[in-house]
């Protein structure tokens, strides 16, 4: 039962999710950079006057100048700022509570970020000397090394110390690096606003629900809450009819990511329906493709009533209704023009 | 130069914004923006956002709430993905051509779907950065331990700018973290979060928004009795990479401040308040310094953050927008003769805007 | 007529070669190979740049949030200000704009602009059709949101079926006559065109923009500057921008008010009457193909349900048209988003410089630059000229 113009205490919500495994090409600088790290060294970009920036620069700050000298500095540096993530962040690399500082390398001018290994924040201190721990096995990313450790402590993450790291297959013969994949994960708690909220469920009541604009009644569907004409509010909620007719169209041969169940061809229309004065994309099928046009009557065939969740999807498709056609004239955003109204 | 002044400003502050969308929360302010200076969409010449698509999960989110402008008939708009302090100057800059005489802007963030604190890290040097996660709280973290170690302000200084921030912020209704009496011991009892940052010592993540007003010249003063006008206004960056600079240091603030200086006249230090844009204490005390501003708050002429500052509310991609709206506020309202407004991107203070206001 | 504000040139222009993947370079080494090479066509160093305007499209597409942030070093901006555009598809136009404006309005001296895409670190579709929770999703890319409206005016103008196959076939061959632009193919015959397979009906596959990696970059500078140039510079003589709603009633979607009312603005300044004799050579942002003949109309180059005749007729071909379209193969050819727009505005430069190569119009003296993003809702145009306005 939707209680119109309320917000249900448990509200409408999903998780959405953006991720992808981003593949950044480097370039021949940070390409270097990348290839010391999976040969278990760590590498800077030396300035004509002899500052060596860690991680390697591309460009001189101060000039705007490219910076190409490449050379080695040590993997043992001192903190020279720090700070305790605990809990670790989601996506990175640690598991427990760790530092994370900026080392100042030997032979590098600048500090470099990355994490220090203890276990509790009281063993943490401005000035400590810290030494690299690598990975066993290394492709040329930030995380070959696993974080600094204070120096000359057993390096107890168990790994292999450095050089010998890459014995197997001789590093030094192969290709730089020239690509790293740096996968991103955010996640956002999507709230529907409260007039979305309304719609969805309305849905599972399989009705329909615009918003009239209270400057000259024209109604929007899906209800946004405002008339976008006009930057007002749009409270008024109006039930719309099922029917409608096909604004616009057309016929995709493309399979949407994600929607394994839409078959292609498939013909995506703009239906405008009754009582509504602007359309929204749904899909047009019960009839051949070519059949699709402007102006053609369709109407709502609903998935069935136990399926019916509170999801415009709730609308499985528009089919034909066999009434004869609005003319194309009068169609789509043109019925707006039918009803008196100056076009745009 | 042409003169322009702020001549009206709408702003909404929450700490979540659930049931709202960016364009509903966005339509009363910018109504309420025009509306105070009697104009329509129609009589703005120029309009300018600022916001972000990361904060929506959303590519090309500023698309949707355009509809909160009212963009029919067709508007002269522009959208920056920064905060709404550099829609403004954008909007600043096309008044001074002299075409147009009035300018809406507005920014908005709604960061409390996500965890702001890591979105934040997809700002950072994609390679060798980034991937490690290092999410803002940390990052501001580094800084101050920075400016602890460098004896610059010590952990009871930066209490005292977070009571100053909280003691401020009394009455103001778009400020979320305000108290009338907390004291520094109140402060430096509160728990560290981000090693040495207490809770208190970050700025209190808000949703919410802001629409402005700009207009040049007579047109400012037919709309407005007390216009706040923008005397000097400039904008720098800094490199990036937070082991390349002093972090300790705000060098594009001081260079912003000096230039803005040069065209109003006077400089950050004879302003009489100033608006920081400030992720942490921390920060705070580093553009009070890098700006001229005096101190840690005890006993210099420029009254800092009366409205409590962004440590009191902080709107991503909008408090720094917020911040010209609150010191442009204090001049209209005559509590100010000069007014500093400053707005900051990218971690640790790397660019920064300055904005120096005046009465008549 | 007139532009109010300081006279604005185009000093210098750098463009990258636009390809699928530019596998060789960072983010940093892309952006910095467009602006190297304006700089040097302007004969500037980074020391003489006094500010920066980068745009670019969402930045889900190289998962890099606000990169005008990681990007200062590399741009020789740190010290300077820089301001980062974002208007979807029409961005590179409006940050070349908002670049002018800084020169217009007497703030600075010179300024360094560029839009770019680096799309090929995540997938342009993936990072068109992110997912949105309660929304039924339904369109495959921008072609599916695009076709409709294309239907439409091939209904209202009754333009024959092969007309934007025409427009495809004369972009590609275009294009190889500029070596950056990134599709290549000599051996396309307008048969392959027409045979190839279709996307969202009536667009085909080969009436479709490519997925590029790329980056453009202008130096302007003030008038003084341009004075003082000593190779040929553009001039600035109008520009507009204009944006709408995108979905509310009676909307013509075919040819948007914003995109007449932006033109209107755009010629009035430029003190242009008749677009179709004053304009010797267009570049329109044109993703599928059937918008080269919208625009035309919509722009005032042709009449109402007649821009297909300008097609058809050969009018916009470089060789032999009155007025040649997109000569530089077009967004059809090359597509890196952040960058098409500006790519427009700067090939409109490169045409009245007299320095666009094997495709430019003999005689060229005015030009126009043109894009356009969202549902197409957002319009950024320029006029310039050979000659100071």
């Amino acid at each position: 039962m939707v209680t119109v113009g309320s917000v249900d205490p448990a509200p409408l919500r999903a998780e959405l999710v953006i991720e992808y495994p981003f593949t950044r090409t480097t370039g021949p600088v940070v390409g270097a950079f990348m290839t010391g790290l999976r040969d278990g060294r760590i590498v800077g970009s030396r300035r004509a006057d002899g500052r060596v920036f860690v991680p390697t620069a591309e460009v001189d700050p101060e000039t705007g100048d490219a910076i190409t000298d490449i050379v080695e500095v040590s993997s043992a540096g001192v903190v020279e700022t720090w700070t305790w993530v605990d809990p670790p962040r989601p996506g990175s690399p640690w598991k427990a509570p760790h530092g994370l500082a900026l080392i100042r390398l030997d032979g590098a001018d600048t500090p470099m970020l990355h994490g220090v290994l203890v276990d509790s924040v009281a063993e943490m201190s401005t000035g400590m000397r810290v030494e690299a721990i690598w990975r066993d096995e290394r492709v040329g990313h930030i995380t070959d090394l696993v974080g600094f450790a204070p120096e000359g402590a057993d390096a107890n993450v168990g790994l292999a110390p450095r050089e010998n790291a890459s014995a197997e297959g001789g590093a030094v013969a192969e290709e730089p690096v020239r690509s790293i994949r740096t996968p991103i994960r955010l996640e956002y708690d999507f709230i529907p606003s409260a007039a979305a909220q309304e719609y969805l469920r309305a849905y599972a009541d399989k009705r329909i629900l615009g918003n009239r604009s209270p400057v000259d009644g024209a109604v929007f569907v899906p209800p946004r809450g405002v008339d976008p004409r006009h930057g007002v509010e749009a409270t008024e909620m109006v039930d719309l009819a099922h029917t409608g007719h096909v604004g616009n169209f057309c016929v995709t041969h493309l399979p949407i990511p994600g929607r394994n169940d839409l078959p292609t061809p498939y013909a995506s229309a703009w239906i405008h329906l009754d009582g509504a004065d602007i359309g929204f994309l749904g899909l047009v099928s019960g009839c051949d493709l070519d059949e699709v046009r402007i102006g053609m009557r369709v109407r709502a065939v609903w998935k069935s009533d136990d399926e019916l969740e509170a999801t415009a999807e709730n609308v499985r498709y528009w089919e034909p209704t066999g009434e004869p056609d609005v003319p194309v004239e009068q169609a789509g955003n043109q019925a707006w023009s039918a009803k008196g109204f100056p076009n745009a | 130069m042409r003169e322009v002044a702020v001549v009206s400003s709408a702003i909404h502050q929450v700490e979540a914004l659930t049931f709202t969308t960016d364009v509903q929360l966005m339509v009363p302010l910018i109504n309420e923006a025009r509306d105070a200076v009697g104009l329509t969409q129609a009589d703005i010449g120029f309009t300018c956002s600022g916001s972000s698509d990361f904060l929506a999960g959303q590519g090309f989110s500023f698309v949707q709430t355009l509809d909160a402008v009212g963009a029919f008939p067709p508007i002269a708009e522009s959208h920056v993905e920064m905060d709404g302090a550099f829609a403004l100057y954008e909007a600043w800059v096309k008044l001074q051509i002299g075409e147009v005489d009035t300018a809406l802007v507005y920014s908005y963030g709604k960061s409390s779907p996500g965890s702001r604190r890591d979105v934040l890290a997809v700002q950072l040097d994609p390679y060798t950065v980034a991937p490690l996660w290092p999410d803002a709280h940390s990052v501001a973290a580094l800084q101050a331990r920075l400016l602890l170690e460098s004896s610059a302000v010590t952990v009871e200084e930066l209490a005292a700018i977070a009571v100053r921030s909280q003691r401020n912020a009394v009455g103001n209704p778009n400020a979320l973290r305000a108290s009338a009496d907390v004291t520094v011991d109140d402060v430096l009892a509160g728990a560290v979060v981000a090693d040495p940052l207490r809770a208190t010592d970050l700025s209190a993540e808000a949703d919410g928004g802001c629409a402005v007003v700009l207009a040049a010249g007579d047109r400012a003063r037919s709309l407005c009795e007390r216009p706040a006008w923008i005397r000097g206004i400039d904008h720098r960056i800094d490199a990036h990479g937070l082991g390349v600079r002093d972090l300790t240091l705000a060098p594009s603030a001081a260079l912003a401040a000096g230039k803005a200086a040069e065209r109003a006249g006077f400089a950050a230090d004879a302003v009489d308040v100033a608006e920081l844009h400030a992720a942490s204490t921390a920060q705070a005390h580093v553009l009070a310094v890098a700006m001229g501003l005096g101190g840690t708050g005890s006993g210099n002429e420029v009254r800092i953050d009366p409205s409590g500052g962004s440590l009191a509310a902080d709107t991503l991609m909008a408090a720094g927008l917020v911040r010209i709206a609150e010191a442009a506020r204090c001049v209209s309202r005559g509590d100010a003769d000069r007014a500093l407004a400053h707005a900051s991107s990218g971690p640790c203070l790397q660019q920064n805007l300055v904005c120096l206001l005046g009465g008549e | 007529m007139g532009t109010l504000g300081e006279r604005t040139a185009v000093l210098g222009v750098g463009q990258t070669k636009y390809q699928s993947t530019r596998g060789d370079v960072s983010i940093a080494g892309l952006v910095r190979e467009a602006a190297l090479r304006a700089l040097e066509d302007a004969a500037c160093t980074w020391a003489d740049v006094d500010a920066v305007v980068i745009g670019k499209a969402p930045d889900f597409f190289e998962g890099l949030m606000m990169p005008e942030l990681f990007l200062a070093d590399a741009l020789g901006c740190v010290g300077k200000p820089i301001l980062r555009v974002h208007t979807a598809g029409s961005v590179g136009g409006s940050t070349a704009l908002v670049a002018a404006s800084l020169i217009q309005g007497r703030i600075h001296r010179r300024v360094l602009t560029i839009g770019f895409e680096k799309q090929s670190e995540s997938n342009a579709t993936w990072a068109l059709s992110l997912p949105q929770p309660f929304s039924v999703s339904i369109n495959a890319g921008a072609g599916g949101y695009f076709s409709p409206i294309i239907r439409r005016y091939m209904a209202r103008s009754g333009a024959p079926e092969l007309i934007g196959c025409m427009v495809a076939f004369k972009d590609r061959q275009h294009a190889l006559r500029n070596p950056y632009a990134h599709l290549q193919q000599p051996d396309l015959t307008f048969d392959q065109v027409v045979e190839a397979p279709m996307l969202w009906d009536p667009i085909r596959f080969s009436e479709t923009c490519p997925s590029s990696d790329g980056a453009c970059a202008m130096v302007l500078g003030d008038e003084e500057a341009g004075d003082a140039a000593e190779g040929p510079v553009a001039w600035v003589h109008g520009t507009a921008m204009r944006s709408e709603a995108n979905n509310f009633p009676g909307r013509d979607e075919v040819s948007p008010q914003a995109s007449r009312d932006c033109a209107a603005e755009v010629f009035a300044k430029a003190g242009i009457t008749d677009p179709r004799s004053e304009i010797d050579v267009a570049e329109m942002y044109v993703p599928f193909s059937w918008y080269e003949p919208m625009w035309l109309e919509s722009l005032g180059f042709a009449e109402r349900d007649h821009g297909w005749r300008m097609v058809e007729d050969g009018s916009t071909n470089l060789d032999g048209g009155d007025l040649p379209v997109n000569c530089s193969g077009g967004v059809l050819s090359s597509n890196p988003i952040g960058a098409s727009g500006m790519i427009r505005f700067a090939e409109a430069a490169l045409q009245v410089r007299g320095m666009a190569g094997g495709h430019q119009v003999e005689g060229a003296r005015r030009a126009f630059g043109h894009a356009y993003g969202g549902g197409a809702q957002y319009f950024a145009m320029w006029v310039v000229g050979a000659d100071k306005p």
